[in-house]
C-alpha cells in the first residue's frame, strides 16, 4: 500500500478512536480506545519519519501511562451508568464549542495559501542510512542538554509527588524501629535476680 | 504524497474531539484526563508534521519534552485522583465543591 492510502487509513482509525474515547460509557473501554489512538498515532508519526518518537510513544504511553490509567480505572470501581448523566445536557454546549473551535482551526490550518504544497513542499524521503534516533540524540545531548536535565528533574518530582500523595500510614501496622534496637543496652533487657538456691528434701 | 495541510487537519480534529470530551464528561475526572491526553497527542502530531516538512529536528525534541511533562502530569493527576476517591468516594466533578465559598 502506498503511504497516502496508509495515512488516510490511520487517520480514519485515529478519529474513530478519539470519538469513542469521549463517548463510550465504560471508562475501561475509553482507556482501551485511547490505547488504540496512541498506537495509530505512532503509525502516523512513523509515516512522518519520526521513528524514535513513534516508538517512544508506544513504549512510554501504551506501556506505562495507559497501564497506569487502566490500573486506576479498575481500582476505583466506578459504575458507568450514573457517571454519564450529564452527557445529553452538556451535548449542545460541547458540540457548539467544539464546532466553533473546529471551524477556527480549519480556517487557519486548512488554507492552501498558508500551509499548502506551495508554502511547504514535500521533503525528500530520507535514505536507508538515515537514523532518526541518532539525529535526535545529537541535538538532545548538546544543544538541548539543559532542558533535558530539567525534564529529568520533573520526572523525579513526579515520582516523589505521586508516592507522597498516595502513601497512607496505617494506624495498626507494626514495624521495627532499628534505631531503638541498636541503642538498646544490656540493662534495659536483662534483669539479674538474686535468689536463694532451693534446697532439696 | 500527503500535504502538510492534511496532517494539520488531522491534528485539529483530534484536538477538537479532546475539547468536546472535556465538555461532555463532567461526571468523570478519569475521562477528563484522557481527553487532555488526546489533546496533547494532537498537538504533538502537529509538531512532528512541521518538523518533517521543515526538515528541523527541534520539533521532535520539543515533542520529547511534551511527552515527558505529560507523563509526569498524568502520574500526579492519577495519584491525586486516588487520594480524592479514598477520602470522598466519588470522582464526579460536581461533587468536588468543597472549595466553593
Amino acid at each position: 500500500m502506498t503511504p497516502v492510502v496508509l495515512f488516510y487509513l490511520f487517520a480514519g482509525i485515529l478519529v474513530f478512536a478519539g470519538l469513542m474515547v469521549v463517548t463510550v460509557r465504560n471508562p475501561v473501554h475509553a482507556a482501551l480506545f485511547l490505547v488504540l489512538a496512541f498506537f495509530t498515532s505512532a503509525a502516523v508519526w512513523m509515516l512522518l519519519e519520526a521513528e524514535f518518537l513513534s516508538l517512544a510513544l508506544v513504549l512510554v504511553y501504551v506501556g506505562a501511562v495507559m497501564v497506569l490509567f487502566l490500573f486506576v480505572v479498575m481500582m476505583l470501581d466506578v459504575q458507568g451508568a450514573p457517571l454519564r448523566q450529564g452527557f445529553i445536557r452538556y451535548l449542545p454546549v460541547g458540540a457548539l464549542v467544539a464546532g466553533v473551535a473546529a471551524l477556527e482551526l480549519y480556517l487557519v490550518v486548512g488554507s492552501d495559501r498558508l500551509f499548502g504544497s506551495q508554502a511547504f513542499p514535500l521533503p525528500q524521503r530520507a535514505g536507508a542510512a538515515y537514523s532518526n534516533t541518532q539525529e535526535i540524540g545529537a541535538v538532545l545531548y548538546t544543544k538541548y542538554v539543559y532542558p533535558f536535565e530539567i525534564a529529568a528533574v520533573i520526572l523525579l518530582v513526579a515520582i516523589v509527588a505521586a508516592i507522597a500523595l498516595s502513601l497512607r500510614r496505617r494506624g495498626d501496622a507494626r514495624s521495627q524501629r532499628p534505631g531503638d534496637q541498636v541503642r538498646v543496652r544490656r540493662e534495659d533487657r536483662v534483669r539479674l535476680v538474686a535468689m536463694p538456691a532451693e534446697k532439696g528434701e | 504524497m500527503v500535504p502538510l495541510t492534511h496532517y494539520l487537519v488531522l491534528g485539529a480534529v483530534l484536538f477538537v474531539l479532546g475539547l468536546a470530551g472535556i465538555f461532555l464528561n463532567r461526571k468523570n475526572v478519569l475521562i477528563l484526563l484522557m481527553s487532555i491526553e488526546l489533546m496533547l497527542l494532537a498537538v504533538n502530531t502537529n509538531f512532528v508534521a512541521f518538523s518533517h516538512f521543515l526538515g528541523d529536528t527541534a520539533g521532535q525534541v520539543f515533542v520529547f519534552f511534551v511527552l515527558t511533562v505529560a507523563a509526569a502530569e498524568s502520574a500526579i493527576g492519577l495519584a491525586i485522583l486516588v487520594v480524592l476517591f479514598r477520602s470522598r468516594h466519588t470522582i464526579d466533578v460536581q461533587d468536588l465543591d468543597r472549595l466553593k465559598g
